[in-house]
């Protein structure tokens, strides 16, 4: 068992935080890499980009959305409670280089993964100027943190309900006419992603997202997580989860991320039925 | 005594139990039932006990084929699972999945005028009657070593290497990277061909003998082989498989609806998606199922497809019923159950709807021609032959290769132009000093009794390398 020793709710208890005892993979996690969780014996195999590792600690930290039954699962198991299975870490580092001026564009629980490769950018020596949003003030998380982490935050709300109203593309934009950008990062909903990386591949700068797609055993085995990538494919696995947001058919990712979509619906509603007996 | 051969050679083969193939092919119970001591009796008695037998020679781990036999057919049930486990640690697995028809059997001088000797049954009887009744002496231990022994992987040939190792008195740690031991046999094979109850009362049984499982275990993600040296094993045996699927890289391939077979066989028997919603991972129930390629895999998916409520599941292969690798028993109980046979077509592109998900899958007609390298028929496109195949599920059976995942984390492991690891044939010493390799990682995908084969010749040479430095 994986033990829970911290969790917290965010964004009006739709997204929640485990700190999780995994020493080993605490230990050689880098930025950008993904783990997959197993809540009991039933469960689901569930990707988790990390939030952030204590390699001294020995643990883990992993930030979801609750979106359907599994992650309503992981939602009731309280500290001290584990999961029974975590597997990691997977797939691909971020690549942290000193380049300039770098913008990181985060959405939703996307905040979460962008803020450890944030600092990362920050500590080799890139001037960082941050852009996160939400649809509204309540839904957004982790300000504090991305603040700390980045030169320059900019926040956005769908709704204006705080910081600038509109989407983080129309700050981004503003952005790229000031600032000699050298790299953007964006990770988020994909609709977010495919939307920034329309923004930046007009001014021709160098765009990274990370994706995650549906995914079995997360070491290259099943394929289920395949994406193209500049006409090939990829998998999102053990190739990603980042890629070149230029290169990324992001419509085939979303109808892909559907592929289960009414299974997930009905098994969602059994158990939240269930919960009420 | 000449009389005696001549009456025993008249008993004919005795067939095994088997559920009816209407019924079966919509539950996921076990196909074959199992022998009655009855006829396992009637079945052994018809083995001539050879002096020279050749049916030895055609068993990858050179299990005592008549010593079994003689044991069964005087009623010595236990003796004979003692005798088959001299050899081979898992007949109850090999007794349902090994290509007997190729290897004991196919050699087996009965075959030659009639039937041979049911070994595989025979085998499967005698591990089951010893998994019902547990009267067998335990395996013997020799004394500590104080040798510890890395095994990377827990399908069939890592589970040999860790049976063979842990009763000479090393110490056996197996890491897995799933979240449940057995690899392929777990992942891969089907319930209805192989219970998953049997896997692990295998693996049970390894425990009880001190074997380690490290479930969740990436060797090369989670911990390197290096650092398994630094925490002080002598010795690591690689075993991993093949487990990066081949897609058939044809338009549209990329639409819902279109998976590998390993992802198709992993959802439902590692996660056992066919017991949803009861479990939570979903799998697509096809209505019309088509699966590319012709081995057991894809007999598997076939077959699984029709007891997941597909109204057709079709085989689509690009050559004809006489190059099928399968073995012969999956193509039949495939065909009983109602499986359909498209021969000498390839798939051209997959077709799909506004929503992404797979509709149809346009083929061409093939014809034999010349003989190709492995000495098999090349099939010839027919110009002209486009036609379209209604389907809503697509799986993609045709081989996997080498997962690179501890190989390229691994530096100095020699591999060969596809990625495979150079291992030696005789000892399954690969570049790397104290590491060993076997199975599919070595060979390519190949069989569950090759893979334990190679299992046992890496463990005979790590017994060595441990005992003189060797």
């Amino acid at each position: 068992m994986f033990k829970i020793v911290r969790r917290e709710e965010m964004s009006q208890g739709n997204v929640i935080l485990n700190e999780i005892e995994a020493p080993l993979i605490a230990k050689k996690a880098k930025p950008g890499q993904f783990v997959i969780l197993k809540a009991n014996e039933t469960g689901e195999r569930i990707p988790l980009t990390m939030a952030d590792t204590d390699p001294e600690k020995g643990t883990i930290t992993v930030i979801y959305m609750v979106v359907g039954k599994s992650t309503l699962l992981f939602k009731e198991l309280k500290p001290g409670d584990g999961y029974q299975d975590v597997i990691g870490p997977l797939g691909q580092a971020t690549h942290l280089e000193k380049l300039g001026t770098v913008v990181c564009v985060g959405g939703g629980t996307g905040i979460a993964v962008l803020h450890s490769i944030t600092r990362g950018l920050k500590q080799i020596g890139n001037k960082v100027i941050s852009i996160i949003g939400a649809r509204n003030k309540d839904l957004l998380i982790l300000e504090d943190q991305m603040n700390q982490a980045s030169h320059e935050l900019n926040v956005c709300t769908d709704d204006g309900s705080y910081g600038h109203k509109g989407f983080v593309t129309d700050v981004l934009k503003e952005v790229l006419e000031k600032e000699d950008v050298k790299l953007v990062v964006a990770i988020g909903p994909v609709p977010m992603m495919k939307f920034v990386c329309q923004v930046t591949k007009e001014k021709n700068v160098k765009t990274l997202v990370s994706l995650n797609p549906i995914m079995i055993d997360g070491t290259g085995m099943c394929g289920g997580c395949r994406v193209s990538v500049g006409g090939e494919t990829k998998f999102a696995c053990v190739d990603g989860p980042e890629f070149d947001g230029h290169e990324v058919d992001f419509d085939e990712l979303m109808l892909r991320l559907q592929a289960y979509s009414e299974d997930e619906k009905k098994s969602y509603e059994e158990h939240v039925c269930s919960l009420k007996g | 005594m000449a009389e005696k051969k001549v009456k025993k050679e008249k008993t004919p083969r005795q067939l095994m139990p088997e559920q009816e193939a209407s019924i079966r092919a919509k539950n996921f119970d076990e196909v074959p039932t199992g022998q009655s001591e009855e006829t396992a009796l009637i079945e052994a008695s018809r083995c001539i006990q050879c002096k020279k037998p050749a049916c030895i020679d055609g068993c990858p781990v050179s299990v005592d084929i008549p010593g079994f036999i003689k044991l069964i057919r005087d009623g010595d049930f236990t003796g004979a699972i003692s005798k088959i486990w001299e050899k081979n640690g898992l007949p109850a697995v090999c007794g349902r999945v090994c290509p007997q028809e190729l290897q004991c059997e196919g050699k087996c001088v009965l075959g030659v005028k009639g039937e041979p000797v049911a070994i595989g049954n025979l085998e499967r009887f005698a591990a089951d009657y010893e998994r019902k009744n547990r009267k067998a002496p335990k395996l013997e231990k020799k004394p500590l070593t104080g040798k510890r022994v890395s095994v990377v992987g827990s399908g069939p040939s890592g589970l040999t290497v860790a049976s063979d190792l842990i009763q000479k008195g090393h110490e056996v740690t197996i890491f897995e990277a799933f979240h449940k031991p057995g690899g392929v046999l777990v992942y891969g094979i089907p319930e209805f061909r192989l219970p998953k109850e049997i896997v692990f009362s295998e693996v049970a049984g390894l425990e009880k003998l001190g074997v380690k499982l490290e479930c969740n275990s990436v060797v090369g993600r989670t911990v390197s082989l290096e650092e398994l040296f630094e925490e002080g094993y002598d010795a690591i045996f690689i075993g991993v498989g093949a487990g990066l699927p081949t897609f058939l890289r044809v338009p549209g391939e990329n639409l819902i609806g279109i998976m590998s077979a390993n992802e198709y066989l992993t959802r439902s028997n590692l996660m056992k998606a066919y017991l949803y919603p009861k479990y939570d991972t979903p799998i697509i129930r096809g209505k019309n199922v088509i699966t590319l390629g012709a081995g057991n895999v894809a007999m598997d998916a076939a077959r699984t497809a029709l007891r997941l409520g597909a109204e057709t599941s079709r085989i689509v292969y690009r050559r004809s019923m006489q190059e099928v690798p399968a073995r012969a028993a999956e193509v039949h109980h495939a065909e009983e159950e109602g499986v359909e046979f498209y021969f000498l077509t390839s798939p051209v592109k997959f077709n799909g709807n506004e929503k992404g998900r797979l509709t149809s899958m346009t083929g061409l007609k093939m014809e034999l021609g010349e003989p190709d390298d492995s000495g098999r028929r090349r099939p010839v496109l027919i110009e002209g032959s486009e036609f379209d195949l209604e389907c809503d599920l697509a799986i993609i059976a045709v081989g996997a290769g080498p997962n690179p995942l501890l190989t390229q984390s691994t530096e100095g492991l020699e591999l060969n132009k596809w990625g495979y690891v150079v291992a030696d044939s005789k000892t399954g010493k690969t570049s790397i000093k104290g590491v060993w390799a076997g199975g599919d990682i070595v060979t390519g995908s190949a069989t569950v009794i090759l893979a334990m084969g190679a299992g046992r010749v890496a463990a005979d040479s790590i017994q060595k390398y441990l005992e003189l430095g060797i």
